[in-house]
């Protein structure tokens, strides 16, 4: 157990370096540099930017300085969009604001997916089923600025129930946590509604209704409990689509999270900021890969994993 | 003594005459060839399909869709960046059913226009999928070994990149450079009208999306190749691409036609996700992603211009993933649930 968790420390460690060296060779691959921008400024005020920033160096000894740089927990400065701010700064700011919204998405989703793909299974092919999976079906076919467009059009500017933008009062959290956890929730109840069924029609279900056990027992102990393994899995993923998805969100309910401000660097083309936070945000997603990866082997000790062959 | 029906009764034996040991006449022996029809997979597939209501709606929806897209347009008296003075602003009327954009260009065409970019988008990518991801994937599980090994830990390590963020990446860096390219060399012509942020997301697709089809691929492969005709075709001679080309890939082809057809919603998706946050196609060419992001500054006064691309955009993903799951019942009635 404890070799298998340092190899898949040691893999992730590996996979954060290429994820890295990738958006380090990607954002070098651009013509043109940082200070072009509408002004260009004098040769020698270049110069000595370029001096200042290292951008003087050959661009392996760049990437070398950059790497050891993003060890120490530095990701460099922002050139454009706040100039000569700290990156780590923006990340501090803006970061915790998207994790609190993240978690509270992932934490509807779970809650609120889970019983409905179990309410699905049981009620196979009845009324409630169908309900359920025509409309996680349409959940999962939506994008998710279609999702918090439509959710403000109805809930903002029609009825007038819910602010707009921002993040001031706790009614001001439900459209933008509602609209980040809509599509994991469908497809969260898709998921487990498929693989409840399987788990129904599996032999020990039939060997404890054969030894007469209740119902209940039989669906909540056996049942739930192997057609949850799916869910974990998903788990990972989940966050990944979760924190891209607050690019959207952030967007369009305007708050003031990493995400807007990426789209925002996006749109300013600034490649420091941009690096800097792709960066943080791919560790953080393989890291939670990780997390999500040790947690299965944790819930199902049947499955081997890292024991090839 | 016994009577002669009784001994029949109490006998064992089967009650023959001379008569059943003559020689079968012309006649019978016709009668007992049955001719059968000999379905075929696809026969039977299409069968299968048919039966299943849903997915044959959704099949006519994208039918519906493609004329929207392509044969739409031509039909209709404006252009997408034909910019009309005088109708800016203009509410869903006759003259233009879905209204105008605030530079007065007609919102019908351009969603037609922003579905068919969708419809590429998605068709292109996963056929990129298809074949990048088929070949490695029957490559790596046709030679195993050290082979496998390697060409199986680059698909970990891609599949352990956040795609996304790369996706945004490039998309980003690949925009001027594409640009300029189109702008000198006229061989890339048709590629010029997608722009370049559609030509980052085939780039990407061909990079990093087809690591799931190899995955998958891969695994039938292996599968496959401990088969008899394998075995009998490489006893022939028969070198490894034509076994992959001549055999194994043949024998996946419902798993292919299935993960490639529920590849198309994803890269719809990933295109809308993209141009929503402006780095997509770019103005004036129009997509259902860059529609419902300009729509955004104008939503409390003009929700309908939002509406027309969020409905387009989800009726095509929605339809391709029925279909999709329709196409992966009728054939490979093992993966039903």
């Amino acid at each position: 157990m404890v070799k298998y968790i340092l190899k898949r420390i040691g893999a992730a460690l590996f996979t954060i370096f290429i994820a890295s060296a990738i958006t380090f060779i990607i954002m070098n691959l651009v013509p043109g540099d940082p200070f072009m921008s509408e002004k260009a400024p004098s040769e020698a005020v270049l110069k000595s930017l370029y001096a200042k920033y290292g951008l003087d160096k050959p661009l392996i000894i760049q990437f070398k300085n950059y790497m050891l740089n993003l060890l120490r927990g530095e990701f460099g400065v922002s050139y454009a969009l706040q100039r000569n701010r700290a990156i780590k700064d923006i990340i501090l700011e803006s970061f915790p604001i998207s994790a609190k919204l993240g978690a509270m998405a992932i934490a509807v989703a779970v809650i609120t997916g889970i019983p409905l793909g179990c309410i699905a299974a049981l009620k196979r092919n009845k009324l409630a089923d169908n309900v359920i999976r025509i409309l996680s079906t349409l959940g999962i076919s939506m994008p998710g600025f279609v999702v918090a467009t439509t959710a403000m059009i109805i809930f903002s500017v029609k009825l007038k129930v819910l602010p707009t933008y921002g993040l001031k009062s706790a009614s001001s959290y439900v459209l933008p946590v509602l609209t980040l956890s809509f599509y994991p929730m469908c497809y969260i109840a898709r998921l487990m509604r498929s693989s409840m069924l399987e788990a129904f029609s599996q032999d020990y279900i039939r060997t404890a209704r054969a030894k007469g056990m209740s119902n209940f027992i039989i669906t909540f102990k056996h049942a739930l409990r192997n057609s949850l393994i799916p869910v974990i899995t998903y788990l990972g993923p989940l966050v990944g689509y979760v924190m891209t998805g607050s690019f959207v969100v952030e967007q369009v309910f305007n708050i003031p999270g990493l995400g807007r401000y990426f789209v925002k660097a996006i749109n300013a083309r600034d490649y420091m900021v941009i690096m800097g936070t792709t960066i943080f945000l791919a560790t953080f997603i393989i890291i939670m890969n990780l997390v999500c990866d040790l947690l299965y082997k944790l819930v199902d000790p049947r499955i081997k994993l890292g024991e090839e062959n | 003594m016994m009577s002669e029906s009784l001994k029949k009764k109490l006998s064992l034996q089967i009650d023959v005459s001379a008569d059943d040991f003559k020689p079968a006449d012309k006649q019978e022996q016709l009668d007992l060839i049955q001719f059968t029809k000999n379905t075929s997979y696809w026969k039977d597939a299409w069968r299968r399909l048919k039966k299943n209501k849903i997915a044959m709606i959704a099949l006519c929806v994208i039918i519906l869709f493609i004329l929207f897209a392509f044969v739409g347009p031509l039909l209709s008296p404006y252009t997408y960046d034909q910019q009309i003075r005088g109708d800016e602003n203009m509410a869903p009327c006759w003259k233009h059913p879905f209204g105008t954009d605030l530079h007065g260009r007609d919102l019908l065409v351009r969603v037609m226009i922003g579905s068919r970019i969708s419809l590429i988008i998605g068709i292109g990518a996963a056929l990129i999928v298809l074949v990048i991801g088929s070949l490695y994937g029957a490559i790596s599980g046709l030679f195993g070994g050290i082979v496998d090994n390697i060409m199986m830990r680059i698909v970990e390590i891609i599949y352990s990149v956040p795609d996304i963020l790369i996706v945004i990446l490039l998309s980003i860096v690949l925009k001027d450079p594409l640009k300029k390219a189109f702008d000198t060399g006229g061989a890339l012509g048709g590629l010029q009208k997608l722009g370049p942020g559609i030509v980052a997301i085939f780039i990407v697709y061909g990079m990093l999306y087809w690591v799931g089809m190899a995955r998958i691929v891969r695994g039938q492969v292996l599968q496959l190749k401990e088969m008899e005709y394998v075995n009998a075709a490489t006893a022939l001679g028969a070198k490894k691409s034509r076994l992959i080309r001549k055999h194994l890939l043949p024998n996946c082809v419902g798993t292919l036609i299935v993960t490639t057809m529920l590849q198309i919603p994803s890269a719809i998706f990933t295109e809308a996700f993209l141009s929503f946050l402006g780095l997509g196609v770019s103005a004036p060419m129009a997509s259902l992603g860059s529609l419902a992001s300009d729509a955004l500054d104008g939503i409390q006064s003009y929700p309908y211009r939002l509406l027309f691309p969020a409905i387009a955009i989800s009726i095509i993903i929605l339809a391709f993933n029925l279909f999709g799951d329709g196409l992966r019942d009728a054939l490979d009635p093992k993966l039903k649930k």
